[in-house]
């Protein structure tokens, strides 16, 4: 694997009112590993997703992402910077007043010059790559099950080609076999796309099942870095208690097993 | 390049194309990506169908999906139409994608088109009807589950709720004081200007006082009020019990064994059913207020005159007929916003829907119920 880094945050700071969030957070992202963020609730993982992307300004510190200084950047460098990422929201997120397949379009309609008919047969494609039927395209987000919700909101991530994905939970309040046949989906589309994905979860099987490296988020800064093996020798007594609890051992044996 | 190629077509966007005897070879430098996808495929499109085709992607910089996708169609449409297509010096990467994109093309599925028909026109015309009819029939049973649960309140007062009767009182009546009392001032104001105008042709200014007495006091006090309690209580109660009913907060109730129509609708009803004839009133004597004041200013007639003029000349069966409508006014607005916060489903869509649908249908129906009484005491003639 290359060592290239794609995104790095430095001295992070993020504070709401009193509340401290993040203090000297340092991260690095390297292209196309999958990047898992774990930490207890409250520890500010979406905060740092939202801080990245850019929907929330922190308080200090220095965000680059593809070598763009985030927070410094001007309109139009921006809007060059989200054309190379998408963000998939825990709910999909999707436009409730547009179908699955005019959802998937949005993204692509920035591009001058870009025949609709090809614009819809590239959404098609798009939106059976995340394993969606081709009819799933004509519904509307409240007609699909938060599952296929899920995979839509996926497929409009992906409807650029981004280089970097962020992904929020994308496997809560998914029942096993889906959250199972998603993290199979996450880990297909990173390599066969060469994505780098920044993955926000609670799941350890997905931890084990399709995480390069893991980052978990404690004391208002990343703990630790490393790979799964890695974080089941951390001392640390949350970490332990999260890699070495009952449901951590099941997720492992599982893990083994397969 | 070989001296004997005989080159039909020079770089478009990246893309050379050169022809050799029956095979075209295509050159692709730069990138392939959705930016130019459109040109590509035009010049794509351009290699007459009868030719194999070989497709060299080494130089080729950045590939994307959109890119691999109009090649792997490429390929396929042309093998249909039995000429062969070759995809040569693919990286590694690039290769993936493609077998990606391959694996991933959707299969068209067509949806048969319903045709319009006399057959299908009809069926949507019934069932408009009979939806409309459902909902009447819905109205009227909430109607008796309201006053069922009224009369139980009254049997058993233990199972009022007091505290929340006086909050809805609160927030349906004293909050709406004073904008129910400046419109019906404002209303005052023009009708005594527009009457004064037209009155004045005639010599008749002093009738403005009848025309803004009886106007006010039978008709536009109560009714201007309802619509605009319409508009602001029945919203507010399909947004309060349709984000209940969408938070399962309304069968968490049913399953703690309280009643949702007993703890709900009873006390929101009830509070519009005693304020709006306050309300009503209120904005009786605002709309008389303004009126005084205005043909004061514009007429002469002091307030003194405007006073005998309307003891005189008004009966107090104008006021009786106005103010007997709020309470029908009130249970309609009341019975339509309960309702229709029942009929929330689980999703943020069905609240905005169901809420802009009560404010319209509680106005209708008032408007309808106001039109019923004109009827009803025209041919009582009061």
């Amino acid at each position: 694997m290359t060592t290239d880094t794609v995104i790095s945050v430095r001295g992070l700071r993020n504070q709401f009112g009193t509340h401290v969030v993040h203090q000297d957070l340092d991260l690095d992202v390297y292209r196309g590993e999958i990047l898992g963020v774990v930490g207890g609730s409250g520890t500010g993982k979406s905060v740092l997703l939202r801080s990245i992307t850019g929907l929330q300004k922190p308080t200090a510190g220095q965000i680059d992402v593809l070598g763009t200084n985030v927070l410094g950047a001007d309109e139009d460098t921006r809007a060059a910077l989200e054309a190379r990422w998408g963000v998939m929201f825990q709910d999909g997120a999707l436009f409730s007043s547009l179908t699955v397949r005019e959802n998937v379009e949005v993204p692509m309609r920035a591009i001058d010059g870009l025949d609709p008919v090809i614009r819809r047969d590239l959404a098609d494609l798009k939106i059976s790559m995340v394993g969606l039927p081709y009819l799933a395209g004509d519904k509307y987000p409240s007609e699909l099950s938060g599952g296929m919700r899920k995979r839509a909101g996926l497929a409009r991530a992906l409807a650029l080609d981004p280089e970097i994905v962020f992904l929020d939970e994308p496997t809560a309040g998914l029942d096993p076999i889906g959250a199972s046949a998603f993290d199979t989906l996450i880990r297909g589309l990173s390599r066969s796309l060469g994505l780098t994905v920044f993955l926000v979860t609670h799941d350890l099987d997905t931890l084990h099942a399709v995480c390069d490296r893991i980052a978990v988020l404690a004391e208002k800064r990343v703990l630790v870095t490393g790979t799964m093996q890695d974080m089941l020798k951390v001392e640390h007594p949350w970490v332990r208690e999260y890699f070495h609890g009952p449901r951590a051992r099941a997720a492992l044996d599982a893990s083994t097993d397969a | 390049m070989n001296a004997a190629c005989q080159r039909i077509m020079t770089q478009t966007s990246g893309i050379q194309i050169d022809s050799d005897g029956d095979t075209t070879h295509v050159t692709l430098s730069e990138g392939l990506t959705i930016r130019n996808i459109t040109e590509s495929r035009e010049a794509l499109a351009r290699i007459p169908p009868s030719q194999h085709v070989t497709i060299d992607l080494g130089q080729v910089d950045r590939l994307d999906t959109a890119g691999a996708w109009l090649l792997t169609t490429f390929q396929k449409d042309r093998q249909d139409q039995g000429s062969q297509v070759r995809i040569t010096n693919a990286s590694v990467e690039a290769q993936s994608l493609l077998t990606t994109t391959a694996d991933a093309l959707p299969v068209r599925e067509d949806v048969p088109a319903s045709p319009t028909t006399l057959k299908s026109v009809l069926e949507t015309v019934g069932k408009a009807t009979s939806n409309g009819v459902g909902f009447i029939l819905a109205l009227t049973g909430f109607l008796g589950i309201f006053l069922s649960r009224l009369a139980r309140a009254m049997r058993h007062p233990q199972d009022f709720r007091l505290t929340a009767l006086v909050h809805h009182c609160q927030e349906v009546g004293l909050k709406a004081v004073p904008i129910v009392a400046l419109m019906a001032f404002l209303i005052g104001v023009v009708l005594a200007f527009q009457g004064a105008s037209q009155l004045r042709q005639f010599g008749a200014e002093v009738f403005v006082v009848d025309l803004i007495a009886i106007s006010i006091l039978r008709e536009l006090g109560i009714l201007l009020t309802s619509i605009i309690v319409a508009g602001r209580t029945a919203s507010a109660f399909t947004a309060a019990i349709g984000s209940m009913k969408m938070r399962e907060e309304i069968d968490a109730m049913r399953t703690l064994g309280l009643d949702p129509a007993m703890v709900l609708f009873v006390p929101r009803i009830l509070a519009l059913l005693l304020m709006l004839p306050i309300l009503g009133l209120i904005a009786n004597i605002a709309g008389l207020f303004g009126g005084a004041l205005m043909a004061w200013i514009e007429l002469g007639i002091s307030p003194a005159m405007f006073q005998t003029r309307l003891v005189e000349g008004t009966d107090v069966n104008h006021v009786m007929v106005g103010l007997v409508k709020a309470p029908v006014f009130a249970l309609l607005i009341g019975v339509v916003g309960c309702h229709a916060g029942m009929q929330v489903k689980s999703n943020a869509e069905s609240l905005g829907r169901m809420t802009s649908s009560s404010v319209v249908t509680a106005i209708f129906a008032v408007i309808v119920a106001d039109a019923l009484f004109s009827i009803f005491f025209a041919s009582l003639g009061i």
